[in-house]
């Protein structure tokens, strides 16, 4: 399956499992994506091999980078406002407490949506969205064909 | 007169395979690789491989594992401007990317740590596929540096 029929798949079901299988690396991360409430929720299963630091034990910080993007990303593929997968510009991630070895979640905001820019705001948090473990500020250039 | 640096690099390097290259799972999920090492210094290479894949159509890397590996570097880059080991965190990580990696290509990331104070590193960081004047990606952070060493006896591994 291609990106674009997996994307179309994901529009017509609301299940985000068709993107996980096209993109090796969110299979990887055990990255998905599901609609709650009608918004995108990212989330990242947890796997020994995600762990940064295993004394304290927290995850990697790159994991929970890695996910706030896909997160973003899914959410701009859902609201169909890029035909092609969106590319980063640029991400920005605030680290504000370890996260535990466990799943994490991901929500994304669109602070400003233009034609061609989207400036995203995304939120990673485990049991409580109010005290996230870390916090992101990403360019997307949208993708337009 | 003898450099510090030179009389024991190669137990550095077996302190850095040993507790953060190999020592930290997810550095050791993406197969990380010491490239270069000295002090303030430190550059990674990431290995291309199939699983890592953001996109299948292009054959290019996520953006998340190179996100890993520029935290990675920066974090060890820290490490290697403390004279003595001390539980490191990122406080914050910017990333540009300034054009798309290549397919098939493995990333190479270069963090100079160029300043440290009492509690808190600065690092600038570059990722590239061996050229660091065309670079894929920049970077800057910061990094918390804890000085309880009296509780907490384990090396810089950031989280």
């Amino acid at each position: 399956m291609r990106v674009r029929d997996a994307l179309a798949a994901v529009r017509e079901t609301g299940d985000f499992t068709a993107i996980q299988e096209v993109i090796p690396y969110a299979r990887f991360m055990g990255i998905t994506a599901e609609l709650v409430d009608g918004d995108v929720v990212g989330r990242m299963r947890y796997s020994d091999h995600l762990v940064g630091n295993p004394t304290v034990p927290a995850l990697h910080g790159g994991t929970l980078g890695a996910l706030m993007e896909s997160t973003a990303i899914f959410k701009l593929l859902w609201q169909g406002e890029t035909t092609g997968v969106p590319k980063t510009i640029n991400i920005t991630v605030e680290y504000l407490r370890g996260a535990r070895p466990e799943d994490v979640f991901a929500r994304a905001e669109f602070t400003r949506h233009g034609r061609r820019v989207a400036n995203v705001r995304v939120f990673a948090y485990q049991d409580d969205p109010e005290r996230p473990a870390a916090v992101a500020t990403a360019h997307f250039l949208l993708v337009q064909d | 007169m003898s450099d510090p640096f030179l009389s024991q690099k190669d137990e550095i390097r077996r302190r850095l395979e040993e507790r953060y290259v190999g020592g930290v799972p997810h550095n050791r999920a993406l197969n990380l690789r010491i490239v270069d090492y000295r002090p303030e210094h430190l550059s990674l290479a990431l290995p291309y491989r199939e699983e890592l894949v953001g996109n299948p159509e292009t054959g290019v890397l996520h953006g998340g594992c190179i996100t890993s590996l520029i935290d990675a570097t920066c974090g060890g880059a820290v490490i290697m401007s403390l004279v003595a080991p001390r539980r490191t965190a990122t406080l914050d990580l910017r990333i540009d990317y300034v054009r798309p990696a290549l397919p098939h290509q493995e990333v190479i990331c270069e963090a100079h740590c160029y300043k440290v104070t009492r509690h808190v590193a600065f690092v600038r960081a570059t990722a590239h596929h061996g050229d660091m004047a065309s670079p894929i990606a920049t970077s800057s952070g910061t990094f918390v540096v804890f000085r309880d060493e009296g509780r907490r006896t384990e090396d810089g591994e950031s989280a």
